[in-house]
């Protein structure tokens, strides 16, 4: 199954269990999604459900948090991460705190999805992973889904919830096959284990854990070790007691992320995991991330500026090399 | 039926004026902290529209104390929300910026300029969606109108055939910064005419303000089409408790006193002295005792700052 089928399966279906569930946002309708997530919901809810909104933003998340208020369980679509700038504010000073600053009286039971992600020769404005913005914000939470399990099972999750969710997707994992199954068991609040290890733990998600799986093998022989391999799955509340259990286990780790280094979402995993494991490790950490610059146009150039498999591979055999592997 | 509307006027607005004094007092005592924008002046435009929204759902900017006595909150849980208590409207989290009671459809206090004229938008369509016609209104002052949200709203409102009425109380400045140096528009009615009804009204008039909302909820309702409202009207105040109200004239401010709501209701013959003295002693004994039951309500427990944030059950949500 494609990775965007499994999100309009899950958007399908609970739409069909519950009446309240509206899907809302730019050419989401009769268009059937620029990626084509809400395709044939339109002709099978009509515009009263899946709801063609204007390109504004803000405005698709403002009203979105009006019509939780109101009693529906709205799933908003942001075309991508970038345009998702513009609804900053609603994000983050209303859909995050309107339930705190309420004193638990107001209910936000929403969703928020969006891809991100560098795709291919979109140049800057169309290239960013943003996912340190977001998950920087208490009261949110955020998923990440890397397949077509974690999209599924994880988006139905996130619309039965009555927290808001910002719903990470990839913009490049949308035409990808995965294996699915609906009876697959996912729990959404827990980093998943992909491949179990005892020697080094690499963290991921989204589209870097897909490229970590392309080398695991070839890292394993190079260096005759075995590496553990984490979804990390949500980046906010993280599920820490996953990922240092592992690091405990292996007591060496990598993480590998597609956002710029500096400020990155990395170095929050890496502080939360080295403050709980600093004692058990045998290696300094390595982060491989995206170079701190926008994402360029030109090919080679785009590829020099966030991980690829060859350099998870080069990055970590050269970092194992030195550290004793 | 007039009698009665003006006993009622009476007293809310003079309710809302003396809890917003007495909060300026023990403000300048030390037992309110924070910020605090007092709406003295604005109680005809607070009132009027409240109650004529008796029903319905109300969205207001940070400036909510009168609404939300209005809207039937006891003025004793906000005042212990104003001193930060954990018997306040919402547990002490919120502070005067942020009244909310969703059992009497009050989604009030929101302090981003213009960021709830798109939640009140959103509810306008969920009401719809659900069959209920209960109507939805919202309302900001001049200073939102320049923003992105505000025209956003007012395309979605108009385009979605949303039963919904923009309340703007015009009372001529963005914080310090007069309409006339922010606003290329000053009749701010007019950037909505193009969306919808509009009308501006004076805003020192409870009764005018009243018709006019009570018009435009029969409008909306009815039409199932948003309306807009410009109220004309004036804070005496200082937009904030920290603003040194230097950008205005004392002349100016004499002039907008000379039209208090207030006392021009007192004149309107509609009231015995008696009802008058009756509610005033009433008002000064509910304030008085809002602020005994503040000054004696606990702090919030320490555990607070870790409630309210993310659903506590959602465990058992996996699918």
């Amino acid at each position: 199954m494609l990775y965007r089928e499994a999100l309009n399966l899950a958007l399908d279906e609970m739409m069909e269990k519950d009446e309240t569930v509206v899907v809302l946002g730019e050419d989401v309708g009769f268009y059937g999604g620029n990626y084509r997530v809400t395709e044939g919901l339109y002709a099978k809810y009509g515009e009263r459900r899946v709801i063609d909104t204007p390109i504004a933003e803000n405005s698709i998340v403002g009203t979105a948090i009006g019509m939780a208020l109101g009693g529906l369980r709205p799933v908003a679509e942001i075309m991508t991460a970038n345009f998702a700038m513009l609804a900053m504010d609603q994000i983050v000073n209303s859909m995050s705190k309107l339930r705190y600053m309420s004193g638990g009286k107001l209910l936000l039971p929403m969703v928020v999805r969006m891809p991100q992600g560098v795709v291919k020769q979109l140049a800057s404005q169309h290239s960013q992973s943003l996912e340190s913005m977001f998950a920087c914000v208490p009261g949110i939470r955020v998923f990440t889904a890397s397949d077509c399990i974690t999209a599924y099972h994880g988006l139905k999750t996130a619309i039965m919830l009555d927290d808001p969710v910002i719903f990470l997707e990839h913009t490049l994992l949308y035409f990808e096959k995965f294996e699915f199954s609906k009876d697959s068991f996912y729990n959404p609040f827990k980093a998943r284990v992909l491949k179990e290890g005892k020697d080094l733990t690499i963290f991921s998600y989204l589209k870097m854990v897909h490229d970590v799986m392309k080398v695991v093998t070839q890292i394993e022989n190079t260096l005759n070790i075995s590496v553990e391999v984490i979804d990390v799955g949500p980046l906010n509340p993280l599920d820490l007691e996953t990922l240092t259990n592992s690091v405990k286990k292996t007591k060496r780790f990598v993480i590998v992320e597609e956002n710029p280094k500096h400020g990155g979402f990395g170095a929050n995993i890496l502080s939360a995991v080295l403050e709980e494991t600093f004692y058990n490790l045998d290696a300094p950490p390595l982060r491989i991330a995206g170079e701190d610059t926008p994402i360029p146009y030109n090919r080679k150039l785009e590829l020099l500026a966030i991980p690829t498999p060859e350099k998870i591979y080069s990055k970590i055999v050269k970092w194992g090399k030195e550290n004793g592997l | 039926m007039q009698q009665s509307l003006a006993e009622k006027f009476y007293y809310l607005m003079k309710l809302g004026r003396v809890f917003e004094l007495r909060a300026k007092e023990e403000y300048m005592k030390g037992n309110i902290g924070g910020f605090l924008h007092l709406a003295i002046g604005e109680e005809a435009v607070h009132v009027g529209a409240t109650v004529a929204f008796e029903k319905g759902d109300i969205f207001t900017h940070y400036r909510d104390h009168v609404y939300a006595i209005a809207k039937g909150i006891e003025p004793k849980y906000l005042m212990a929300e104003l001193f930060g208590k954990k018997t306040g409207v919402a547990k002490g989290k919120g502070g005067s910026m942020h009244f909310f009671e969703p059992s009497l459809n009050f989604y009030g206090g929101n302090a981003i300029v213009g960021a709830h004229i798109p939640h009140a938008v959103g509810m306008a369509y969920a009401r719809k969606y659900r069959g209920e016609n209960t109507g939805v209104l919202v309302a900001f002052g001049d200073g939102a109108t320049n923003s992105g949200n505000f025209y956003e709203s007012l395309n979605l409102a108009s385009l979605w055939k949303l039963p919904i009425v923009f309340l703007c109380e015009n009372n001529l400045y963005a914080i310090g910064t007069r309409i006339d140096r922010a606003s290329a528009i000053t009749d701010i009615y007019l950037k909505a005419k193009p969306y919808m009804m509009a009308k501006q009204i004076d805003g020192m008039d409870v009764f005018e303000v009243y018709k006019a909302v009570m018009e435009a909820k029969e409008y909306i309702q009815e039409e199932s089409k948003p309306y807009f409202i410009e109220a004309l009207t004036y804070r005496y105040e200082p937009h904030s408790m920290s603003d040194t109200g230097n950008y205005r004239s004392a002349r100016e401010l004499e002039i907008a006193k000379s039209k208090d709501p207030i006392e021009r209701l007192k004149k309107s013959g509609l009231l015995s002295e008696s009802y008058i003295k009756y509610i005033d002693d009433l008002v000064e004994k509910e304030i008085e005792e809002a602020v005994e039951f503040a000054k004696n309500s606990p702090e919030p427990e320490e555990t607070e700052l870790y409630t309210d944030i993310y659903c506590e059950v959602c465990k058992n949500v996996i699918p």
